[in-house]
């Protein structure tokens, strides 16, 4: 395999709190040592439910936060610490599209301006002039180059998204983390801007951090998938691996959860978590899934699982007591009485 | 959607308009919808954002402001007809025989009182005669019922103190308070995660067959419709325009708008490599809805100009016994369409 574009090691991110009526100091512990690898022009999709750092995760990528430890490799090139002005350079080739279409763009600067801003920042003088680079890629992610100069409100959340996208397109970049960039959409404009972001995948040779909650929009668009729990990855493999044959049973649980439409009418394999997922600020020791897993035996509270491909399996699973492998996931296909 | 065919259903909507006026115009969020609905039965209104779906809702909840709303059509419940209720009237029935589970229950809860007073409240309005502690009891009984572990304990405290999917199983209880024939649940697990939407989407089923209540469920996820609903209405522009039972409208959709629906959204089972087929376009605008079918502009196989932009298809019965679509596409080129192009895209697939 050649060497990785980005390569995430131990990764971790503590927000200090005050907790209490003495306001006693703690931390969230939002991302508690990720490691994972991502190669050129390839998907790897974070999926998890609320509070399980996957948004975190993606802000370290591009250093808009600040990691407490761990390091971030890009291209070989360390870039965990480098100061802003270091960092400028690298920007071009490591961008984000964010999930809030409408917070994301200045409302009071035009598309145009918005698109080029990039460029404007780093220097670049496109060889065409700005303008005909910002009418490329307007045309690229499919809006109307003619609509350089109208403001953000003018556009429906859809194609607001597809300006940050062509924000994002502007420096080449090598990879793009994308976090949530369709959940706030409606469904048939959902699947506009997954078609527009795998067009251009192929176009441009990009590579994702797809960052999303909703498991089948990960499944579509990332051909490697990390399941997140409470700051760490539970279970990392290709797709298949993860969807079909899941080893974690956090992963059997979510994807089990999963209302479907093909489903209907059938009972299929139900597994149903009891409670919330806890506070990262307190934690449960050891396995952090140990408090709803059906599974969990007292190892579980003592020591807590590594992340490690298994029987020779490529998929790595952090449990104790995994499914086996190339066990596939049962659908019991009772009709409902 | 033989059930109960004999008797009328409990809720009967018909020809249901509402309009508002806006300084930008007259907005028509719904247009010409009629259901049945019988007790026990769940139905699942599905559109996206502005297609009338939650203005319906409210309408039969009364909970429209009528200075500046038009409501016309008949709305009944049990017999009653409700369009043209005085606010006093509306509200005795209000919480009694219609409840509505919310999508936030944190704003639609009260920050400032304690839970067991808000469902206490919700009782003795309905119960002048009932006691105080007759209705903490009942408050107690519910709360227990929709699986919030030491009720006592949690009678006392402020919703803040709940996480979001207790805080939605508060809501539900507090809708049962008065055990209503109809509940209305508009996005009720659209806020909450995966794990915690399969407990409440189990609950109210539960809930269901044990109190025997229609269920009205909004929502734009077609997943939880098919786990929750009976039947299926689609609402596109303030139109319905597909009626049927869950299997006919998601397994022989025959509204071009379905089909961009289900063929929009990823399958966790199919093939990832095949592409989505999205719909083109965005949503209409109710102040400027399209002449003719309001789909027509966003339709692969509209027949333009005549007769999908120049009129509106009525919502008609086809072959399947109870289901409805509004298309003037000949049924049988609707069946081939979905099967040769739709069908194995996205969760058609």
């Amino acid at each position: 395999m050649t060497e990785a574009l980005l390569r995430v090691r131990g990764l971790t991110k503590h927000f200090a709190v005050r907790q209490g009526a003495i306001g006693a100091k703690a931390a969230v512990r939002a991302v508690d040592g990720l490691d994972f690898d991502v190669h050129a022009g390839e998907t790897l999709g974070l999926v998890g439910e609320s509070g399980c750092g996957k948004t975190t995760t993606g802000r370290m990528l591009v250093r808009l936060l600040e990691p407490t430890a761990g390091s971030i490799e890009f291209q070989g090139r360390d870039i965990t610490t480098l100061g802003r002005r270091a960092m400028r350079p690298l920007r071009q080739d490591l961008q984000i599209i964010f999930q809030d279409p409408y917070s994301s763009l200045n409302p009071r600067h035009t598309v145009g301006k918005i698109v080029a801003m990039p460029l404007e920042v780093n220097g670049i003088k496109p060889a065409g002039g700005v303008k005909a680079r910002v009418q490329e890629l307007l045309e690229l992610v499919g809006l109307n180059p003619e609509h350089y100069n109208r403001f953000p409100h003018e556009f429906s959340g859809g194609q607001r998204q597809r300006i940050g996208i062509a924000r994002a397109l502007a420096l080449r970049p090598k990879l793009i983390v994308a976090d949530e960039p369709v959940s706030a959409l409606d469904v048939s404009i959902q699947a506009q801007v997954v078609n527009l972001l795998r067009d251009l995948q192929r176009e441009l040779d990009l590579a994702f951090v797809f960052i999303a909650h909703d498991l089948a929009i990960v499944r579509h668009f990332s051909r490697r998938v990390a399941v997140m729990y409470l700051g760490k990855v539970v279970e990392i493999g290709d797709r298949a691996d993860i969807y079909e044959r899941p080893r974690h049973p956090y992963t059997k649980a979510l994807l089990s959860a999963v209302p479907d439409v093909t489903a209907f009418g059938e009972q299929r394999q139900r597994i149903r978590l009891t409670g919330d997922v806890p506070t990262p600020l307190n934690p449960p020791s050891g396995c952090r899934f140990r408090t709803r897993c059906w599974k969990a035996q007292d190892v579980c509270a003592s020591e807590e699982p590594p992340l490690v491909a298994r029987e020779g399996s490529g998929q790595q699973v952090a449990c104790h007591f995994p499914e086996p492998v190339g066990v596939v996931s049962e659908h019991v296909s009772e009709v409902a009485a | 959607m033989t059930h109960d065919a004999a008797s009328p259903p409990y809720l009967q909507v018909d020809d249901l308009r509402v309009r508002f006026s806006t300084a930008d115009g007259e907005v028509r969020a719904v247009d010409g919808v009629s259901f049945g609905l019988h007790r026990g039965r769940t139905l699942g209104i599905v559109g996206e954002s502005g297609s009338g779906k939650s203005v319906t809702s409210l309408a039969v909840m009364g909970l429209h402001d009528p200075a500046r709303t038009k409501i016309s059509g008949a709305i009944k419940l049990g017999g009653r007809e409700l369009v043209g209720l005085s606010d006093g009237e509306m509200r005795k029935l209000r919480g009694r025989d219609v409840a509505m589970i919310f999508q936030d229950p944190l704003s639609a809860l009260h920050p400032f009182y304690t839970v067991g007073r808000q469902l206490v409240e919700a009782y003795r309005t309905h119960h002048s005669d009932a006691s105080k502690a007759q209705a903490k009891q009942r408050a107690l009984d519910m709360l227990d019922r929709v699986g919030i572990p030491q009720p006592d304990r949690r009678f006392g405290q402020y919703p803040h103190e709940f996480s979001g999917g207790m805080r939605q199983r508060v809501m539900i209880a507090m809708s049962l308070m008065n055990d209503p024939a109809l509940l209305i649940a508009d996005e009720p697990t659209t806020a909450l995660d995966v794990t915690v939407q399969a407990q409440i989407l189990d609950l109210l089923a539960d809930l269901q067959r044990e109190f025997h209540s229609a269920i009205i469920l909004i929502t734009h996820d077609l997943g939880v419709v098919s786990q929750v609903a009976d039947e299926v209405l689609v609402m596109y522009g303030g139109r319905a325009v597909e009626h049927g039972t869950v299997a006919q409208v998601m397994r022989g959709p025959q509204h071009p708008y379905t089909w961009g629906l289900l063929a929009s959204i990823p399958s966790l089972h199919g093939d990832p490599e095949v592409d989505l087929k999205p719909i083109k376009g965005n949503p209409p605008s109710l102040i400027n809805v399209p002449a003719g079918c309001a789909f027509h502009p966003r339709c692969a196989y509209a027949m333009k100009p005549e007769p999908c932009a120049g009129q509106v298809p009525q919502l008609l019965a086809v072959q399947a016994d109870g289901h409805r679509v509004a298309c003037h596409l000949p049924e049988q080129q609707r069946i081939d369409t979905y099967t040769d192009e739709i069908a194995h895209v996205g969760v058609a697939q």
